[in-house]
């Protein structure tokens, strides 16, 4: 499991927050804010898988696309290997992109329709001028090959591939320029478990191959525990608990990630008799977030402190720490 | 092939009521879709049996042909492009495939009903969610519209919507996803005696402290009115929670047939093994660094042959696989397997540590 060695922070992240505007529909338009990320901050070493879970609305998918520029910061800073990636404009930052990738959910929407295979994962290649046309089409050849492809599909169509097939699609076009740091955005949920085994497998043999940085977005659970080195957990915007995975799994103490770890269902069916039912209600809508800690309407240990004020960010143990006044 | 859970011991939290006597019974379906490329067969000779107060789980990928068989039961299919070839369904004696439209929609009001994945798009928008429910009551018990809507609040509160009066007065939009499906399942028990709820994929659309909560309440629900449960699922995690007896689907025919303990326990074919072994959270994987993941893809369903659906991508694949579908091997204890390799799969766990 020794990936790499994992001293250079690659990405620092500090008190990001991303803030959408909304306006209410109705006689009276009233604008408000979504506060999608809020003063997130951390870091990710080189050659690290951090996972990032949470459910529908926590902020993990505004985080990783913030996270690599494609929305505008609200505050904070987001420095890659030191250098602050809103501070570049737009002919230094393509110089960065290069380096930084993103793979999407949806295999579907992703993939422009209207484009040939070879096209689309060759397109990157043409925007920042990586050798020519002949040189550009056998590197699209050998991108196909590693991810699992007949190179031989590069003029066919995206529709003309199963959602699997597609996911690879998009792999190869966030290889294509040879990245070291690569944002999963929830890169395996809309594919089959069969698949979803196979397309994880790939990208843990993509990272031991070119020594990728991966940020995991998921909200499986299972998932998340197995690809990740380092685990996130996210609730409305905010960070709530970040730990190494081992250490995750043994002692998830806010909360929240208690519920979370006891709501997966295991995959063994003799767990269920004692499985303790999780009464919580539903996740609150981000527009209108719980005064103090976000997650006391559904906490089953809040105390009057926790309506208050938000808990600071505590460390627990050495790489491990949550947000909650009461744990 | 009928009789089965008999002779295991009654350990599974789900297991009460009389589970002999069988409430549905499907025998030899065949449902084809008649498209313009040709003709998909999307359920194969299938034949199911639902036992009263049970749950059966219908497991399989996208495009096994599980939300067409439940379709078939209801009789939700679209026909065109669809056909219900062959095959009956018995439900307490009654073929439904003979029964005249207006007797099918009785049924589905008072005795089959269905829940569905998005409960948005199941739910109407320009009504309240108590008036939708109101309105399963107007119709099939002919009830008055204030008895019914009181009755509709009652149906919230027993599936554990906060302030049911309040929120009876709500319009779907208004609810958050969880609360839409909870909507949904009382709108499903709107009727004097529910013998059938067909969920299919009630909680993939729920995140997960939601879907705890939903699967929850379907099995206290299942308990308090003794009906059966016919759970469509992709996620196995959601089959060890909920079911009795575990069917697994695979390109349209049923490939296992076992208790959810047996399924689990040994697997004997090489779909529902690799199935398995693709959950990341098997613990089998709590040191390794790999999955063993089922490699290719599902076939086509328009250009299938007539053997085994699964051959192309089984490691425990011969000659005859590709030629002859597999006959039913019965394992005893109602374990039944369609492979002509089941005494060859290789179960262990120990996989390669890293």
């Amino acid at each position: 499991m020794n990936r790499i060695d994992r001293n250079t922070d690659l990405l620092q992240v500090h008190g990001l927050k991303k803030y959408f505007e909304v306006t209410s529909q109705g006689i009276h338009k009233e604008k408000r804010e979504v506060k999608a990320v809020d003063d997130v901050s951390f870091t990710i070493k080189q050659g690290e898988i951090l996972g990032i879970v949470g459910e529908s609305g926590c902020g993990k998918s505004t985080l990783g696309k913030t996270v690599l520029r494609l929305h505008e910061k609200t505050n904070g800073s987001v420095l890659y290997r030191g250098k602050d990636l809103f501070a570049k404009n737009r002919r230094e930052m393509k110089d960065i992109t290069r380096n930084i990738q993103m793979i999407f959910q949806d295999p579907y929407s992703s993939l422009n329709p209207r484009k040939k295979v070879g096209s689309i994962i060759g397109q990157p290649l043409r925007i920042h001028k990586q050798g020519t046309t002949a040189e550009i089409s056998k590197r699209v050849e050998h991108l196909l090959d590693e991810v699992g492809l007949n190179p031989r599909y590069r003029g066919r169509y995206p529709h003309q591939f199963s959602g699997g097939q597609r996911q690879r699609i998009g792999i190869a076009r966030a290889l294509a320029l040879d990245p070291d740091f690569i944002v999963c955005d929830e890169a395996v949920s809309a594919l089959d478990v069969s698949v979803q085994a196979q397309i994880l497998n790939l990208l843990l043999d993509l990272q031991d191959k070119h020594k990728f940085t991966y940020m995991f977005i998921a909200h499986d659970l299972a998932v998340v525990e197995f690809i990740s080195t380092r685990i996130m957990v996210m609730y409305l915007g905010r960070m709530v608990e970040m730990a190494d995975k081992d250490d995750l799994i043994q002692r998830h103490i806010h909360p929240y990630s208690r519920a979370l770890f006891k709501a997966f269902p295991a995959a063994n069916p003799r767990g269920r008799a004692s499985r303790e039912k999780i009464v919580m209600g539903d996740v609150p809508s981000p527009i209108d977030r719980p005064t103090g800690c976000h997650f006391h309407p559904r906490c089953p240990l809040a105390e009057s402190r926790c309506k208050e004020a938000y808990p600071p960010l505590r460390e627990i143990s050495p790489g491990h720490s949550a947000a909650c006044w009461v744990v | 092939m009928t009789e089965r859970s008999e002779n295991i011991p009654n350990t599974e939290p789900g297991a009460h009521g009389s589970k002999n006597e069988i409430l549905l019974e499907m025998e030899n379906i065949n449902v084809s879709f008649y498209v313009q490329r040709g003709v998909i067969r999307a359920v194969k000779n299938l034949s199911l049996t639902i036992h009263k107060g049970e749950t059966l789980t219908l497991v399989g990928e996208s495009g096994c042909g599980k939300s067409v068989t439940a379709h078939t039961i209801n009789q939700l299919i679209p026909m065109p492009p669809g056909k219900i070839e062959s095959g009956s369904v018995k439900y307490r004696g009654r073929d439904l495939l003979k029964l005249k439209k207006s007797e099918i929609e009785a049924l589905r009001g008072t005795q089959i009903s269905m829940i569905f994945q998005e409960p948005m798009t199941a739910l109407n928008p320009v009504f309240t969610v108590g008036e939708q429910i109101a309105d399963v009551f107007m119709s099939h018990q002919k009830m008055k519209h204030q008895e019914a809507f009181s009755k509709a609040i009652e149906l919230l509160d027993l599936v554990k919507i906060p302030s049911p009066a309040e929120r009876a007065k709500s319009y779907p939009h208004q609810l958050s996803g969880g609360m839409r499906q909870r909507a949904m399942i009382a709108m499903a028990l709107a009727s004097p005696e529910p013998g059938l709820m067909i969920a299919d994929e009630p909680t993939t659309a729920l995140d997960v402290t939601i879907q705890a909560q939903i699967l929850d309440l379907l099995s206290d629900l299942k308990k308090k009115i003794n009906m059966s449960l016919l759970l469509i699922t992709h996620d196995m995690g959601v089959v060890a929670e909920m079911a009795d007896r575990v069917v697994v689907m695979y390109a349209g025919s049923k490939v296992e047939e076992a208790d959810v303990y047996q399924i689990f326990d040994e697997p004997c074919h090489p779909y529902t093994l690799g199935l398995l072994n693709s959950l990341p959270s098997n613990p089998k994987y709590k040191n390794s660094a790999r999955l063993e993941a089922i490699e290719g893809t599902v076939p086509d369903l328009l250009t299938l042959g007539d053997g085994c659906p699964f051959a192309n991508r089984c490691t425990y694949v011969s000659e005859i696989c590709a030629e002859v579908f597999p006959q039913a091997v019965d394992l005893g204890k109602g374990h039944t397997v369609w492979c002509h390799n089941y005494t060859k799969i290789d179960r262990s766990t120990n996989v390669e540590q890293d």
